[in-house]
Formats: C-alpha cells, sequence, structure tokens
C-alpha cells in the first residue's frame, strides 16, 4: 500500500469515478476509496438519467442501461396528464440505470485509466501541514493508515464528512433534503414513460415517480420533504400509494436514503480539499436528479487537480477555479431549480391542478421542463409570480 | 447515548449522517454510530425515511 499520493478521492460514487479517471488520464497519481466493500451497493437512487447529459460522459452499454425510457409523463393531482416526450424522432430520451453495476464500471474505468482504487476503506479524517489538508487517515480492514496528498476530494455523498473536517459546514437543514424510500416492484407494467406524481396528496414537498427498469418491473419511489416527515414518512406514503395504486405489485427491492435539495452551498473548495457530487449538494433541487451534475463536477474538479499539479499550488488561489467553473455551468441551472422547487412547494393541490389545466391543447410533447415552465408562466403569470426573472 | 438506533429498520442510506448539525453521527459498515457530541436535538429522528431513530433525552 502506498502512502503518498498527487490526489486521493474520498468515495467511488459517478463523481468521485469520474474525478479519478480524469486526474489519472492527466498523468497524476491518483487512490480513490470507497467504504463499502461493494461498490454501488446497495443503490440509493431512482435510476433516472436523461441520454444527453449521461452520454457527454460515457458511450452507453447494454450493461448497465436497464431500460430506455420515451419521455416523462406528470400527473396532477386530479389526474389530468401532461406529457412531455422526445423530439418529433422519438429518440429515447433517457434510460434507467443499473447502478450497481454502472458505478462499478465507472470505478473500472477510472482504474483502467490508472487510477489506484481501494474498497472497503474510510476516511475517519484529514492529515494537515501549516493548517493546510495534506491526506486522509483511513481505515482498512480495521487498521488505521495515514495517506498523504496535495488535494484530497470529498465526493462522499449525501453524508459526506470531508468537507465538515475542512471546514465547509455542509449539514443539510429540514427543508434542504428529501427523505425517500422506492421498492423495485415486478409483476406490473410500468409502460415507457417516466411518471411523477405531484401533490400533497401523494407527498408534501416532493413527489412519486415510477421508473420503468425493464421486463416487468419499474422503480416506484416517494420522496418527501425532511421539514415535512416526521410523523408521516417516506416509506409510509410509498406503501400506501403501491396499496392503492400497483395493488398487484411484488416488491423485490427495498431503497432508502436522502438526496441534498438545498441548491448550491457556499463554499466547495478550501486549501487542498474540492468537494463533488452530492458532497457539494449539487444535485437538482426540483427533481433530486444528481449522477450526470456529480459527473460534470467530476470531470470539472479533475481538470482543475491537474493544472494544480502543473503550477505546483494546492491552495484555494488555484482550487478557486473549480468553484467558478461549476457555479457557471451546472450550478445556473441548480440555482433555477431551486427557485423554481420552492415556488411549487407553496402550492396547493388545486392549484396545481389549475396548472394541469392551462396546458389543455398546448402541445408540450416535445419540450424540455424550461421551456414547459416558460409556457405555464406565460398562461398563469399569477400564480407562479416571482418566475418571470428566470426565464 | 441520546439517539437509540433501530438496526433492524436502518436501511443504511446515511441520510441522518447528512442532517446532524453536530456530526454526530457516522455510517461504518451497516449500522450508525452516535458519538456524545449528540443534543437530542432530534432532526435525524424526524428525517430518517423508515423511522429507525428514537431521540432519548440524557
Ligand atoms: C432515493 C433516491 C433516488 C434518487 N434518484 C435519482 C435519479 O433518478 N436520478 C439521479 O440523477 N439522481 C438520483 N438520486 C441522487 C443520486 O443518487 C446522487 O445524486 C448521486 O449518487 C451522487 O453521486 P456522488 O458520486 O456525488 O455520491 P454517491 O453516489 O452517494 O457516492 C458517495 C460514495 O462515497 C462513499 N463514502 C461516504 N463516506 C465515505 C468515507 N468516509 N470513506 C470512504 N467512502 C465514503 C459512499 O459509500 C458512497 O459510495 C437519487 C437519490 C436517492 C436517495
Ligand atoms: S436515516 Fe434512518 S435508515 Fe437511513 S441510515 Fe439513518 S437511521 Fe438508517
Ligand atoms: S439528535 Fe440531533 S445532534 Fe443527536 S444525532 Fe440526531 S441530529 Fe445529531
Amino acid at each position: 500500500m502506498k502512502d503518498r499520493y498527487d490526489v486521493i478521492v474520498v468515495g467511488a460514487g459517478p463523481g468521485g469515478s469520474i474525478t479519478a479517471k480524469t486526474c489519472a488520464e492527466g498523468g497524476l497519481d491518483v487512490l480513490m476509496i470507497e467504504k463499502r466493500q461493494e461498490i454501488g451497493d446497495p443503490v440509493r437512487c431512482a435510476e433516472g438519467v436523461g441520454t444527453d447529459a449521461l452520454l457527454k460522459h460515457i458511450a452507453p452499454d447494454k450493461r448497465w442501461i436497464a431500460a430506455e425510457v420515451k419521455g416523462s409523463r406528470i400527473i396532477a393531482p386530479d389526474g389530468t396528464e401532461i406529457l412531455m416526450s422526445s423530439d418529433a424522432a422519438m429518440k429515447d430520451v433517457g434510460y434507467t440505470l443499473e447502478r450497481k453495476v454502472f458505478d462499478r464500471v465507472l470505478a473500472q474505468k477510472a482504474a483502467m485509466a490508472g487510477a489506484d482504487v481501494m474498497v472497503k476503506t474510510r476516511a475517519t479524517g484529514l492529515l494537515r501541514n501549516n493548517g493546510k489538508v495534506a491526506g486522509i487517515k483511513a481505515m482498512y480492514m480495521g487498521e488505521m493508515h495515514d495517506i498523504k496528498a496535495d488535494i484530497v476530494i470529498g465526493a462522499d455523498g449525501v453524508e459526506s464528512k470531508v468537507g465538515r473536517w475542512g471546514g465547509i459546514d455542509t449539514s443539510l437543514k429540514p427543508h434542504d433534503i428529501e427523505t425517500c424510500a422506492q421498492f423495485l416492484i415486478s409483476n406490473f407494467d410500468p409502460g415507457e414513460y417516466s411518471e411523477f406524481y405531484i401533490g400533497e396528496k401523494y407527498s408534501a414537498g416532493g413527489y412519486v415517480w415510477i421508473f420503468p427498469k425493464g421486463g416487468y418491473t419499474a422503480n416506484v419511489g416517494v420522496g418527501i420533504l425532511g421539514s415535512k416527515s416526521g410523523k408521516i414518512r417516506a416509506i409510509t406514503l410509498l406503501q400506501k400509494f403501491v396499496e392503492t395504486t400497483i395493488p398487484d405489485g411484488k416488491i423485490i427491492e427495498m431503497v432508502v436514503g436522502g438526496v441534498p435539495v438545498s441548491g448550491p452551498i457556499e463554499r466547495t473548495v478550501t486549501d487542498g480539499l474540492i468537494l463533488v457530487g452530492d458532497a457539494a449538494r449539487q444535485s437538482d433541487p426540483l427533481t433530486g436528479g444528481g449522477i450526470t451534475n456529480a459527473m460534470d463536477a467530476g470531470k470539472i474538479a479533475g481538470e482543475v487537480c491537474i493544472m494544480a499539479k502543473e503550477k505546483g499550488d494546492y491552495s484555494v488561489r488555484t482550487l478557486k477555479e473549480y468553484e467558478d467553473k461549476w457555479r457557471a455551468t451546472i450550478g445556473k441551472e441548480i440555482s433555477r431549480a431551486l427557485k423554481v422547487k420552492n415556488l411549487l412547494i407553496k402550492l396547493s393541490d388545486e392549484q396545481l391542478n389549475q396548472l394541469a389545466h392551462s396546458l389543455d391543447g398546448v402541445d408540450v410533447s416535445t419540450m424540455e421542463l424550461p421551456k414547459l415552465l416558460a409556457v405555464l408562466l406565460k398562461k398563469n403569470p399569477k400564480l407562479l409570480w416571482g418566475l418571470g426573472s428566470l426565464f | 447515548m441520546s439517539v437509540e438506533v433501530n438496526r433492524f429498520k436502518c436501511g443504511y442510506c446515511g441520510a441522518c449522517v447528512g442532517v446532524c448539525p453536530k456530526g454526530a453521527l457516522e455510517l461504518i459498515e451497516t449500522w450508525i454510530e452516535v458519538d456524545d457530541s449528540c443534543t437530542s436535538c432530534g432532526i435525524c429522528a424526524r428525517i430518517c425515511p423508515v423511522g429507525a431513530l428514537e431521540v432519548k433525552v440524557k
């Protein structure tokens, strides 16, 4: 086991693996550690991704595509449906992934590019040199090791500790997290669209999703805003939904988890440290999607590490480039999504129905979400007052 | 210990770890550990998706 690297990546999710791969391809000596013994398992995800955002990073591979989806169907509380589909060519707009395979393939790509990978290895703290982050303390199979590095990447997901150890308070307030439960349901034909059931009827400040997972299976889950959870919990809402909506479904897997929906946090770098993905709270506050944002951020982080190594400067002065770049790209989308979310969660079920009805006779089938929101805004200026500045 | 974890219910998802303002929780392998910086604020118990946490007042 080596005791020194250029870069150590903590966490082997999509964000960590892309960071490690990018660093390794740039000639850096990089180690990625993962505390679980099996990368990607247990899953904490509904596994939905947009093809465009994903295929920037990786060529499609049957091994990790569980299903291809043609678009989204949003179901208002009174049952009114809004169908958002693909382009006119009806190409698939999304995938449901098999993340157990996907995450491992990404880690393997990092390894093939030259990164060292250690599983069942948990970071327990940071090493410091003159106040700067200088590596990690890690436990591997019950034994402690110090491993030095010029830069530590915190890609440790929703439960992230790396940022906190580095002096960045990433703790999430209850209203900054969606707390979720999901069943993989079999004996059920979910069709070819991802479905989103919105409104308090299903969940307060969240939604129910049905993502086709291939064969006669689907990921059926619910997220509820942390501040509304307590007396009612995600698991109870999900059980209720499944009993009433998919009574013949058979549950063959269970997933629980939390997604950050805080929007951009104040700081994601410090001297010798960068936060990536859910650890940097970069998931989309409206949809809860975080896979491709984590990958985009990982790419930027890797490139900045390469630059820092060339300069021989690992201080905030150089690493700030990461901060600037992600805020100028995915950060913009995340901020906009946060504003939309903050407005939508205030609407009553009646108002959501009203929004859905306002689309009567409008062909939204080829629209992406921003365009759809712009149309909604035009038709419901009062209800959506405040969104005007976004479009 | 001021938070009790029902290990038989917990799905070791780490959501509670992310919301603890004190950093008192840690997900180790398949269980949650609570250290003595816990103030019994109850946030973790509220957000747990399955209700595996119960606050015990010190
Ligand atoms: C129920 C649910 C449904 C979701 N659905 C979707 C969806 O449909 N589409 C989508 O895009 N996103 C979805 N998300 C969000 C998505 O799962 C995350 O945004 C994504 O996994 C973030 O990737 P990441 O690499 O930042 O972190 P993660 O994938 O969470 O990886 C972090 C890794 O770090 C490891 N780790 C943590 N601490 C340490 C430590 N101290 N030492 C070593 N390793 C450590 C963890 O074990 C983990 O493997 C969902 C989330 C949940 C909970
Ligand atoms: S939030 Fe609940 S299920 Fe998740 S790790 Fe904490 S105690 Fe376990
Ligand atoms: S009760 Fe509050 S301080 Fe204690 S572990 Fe839970 S969130 Fe942390």
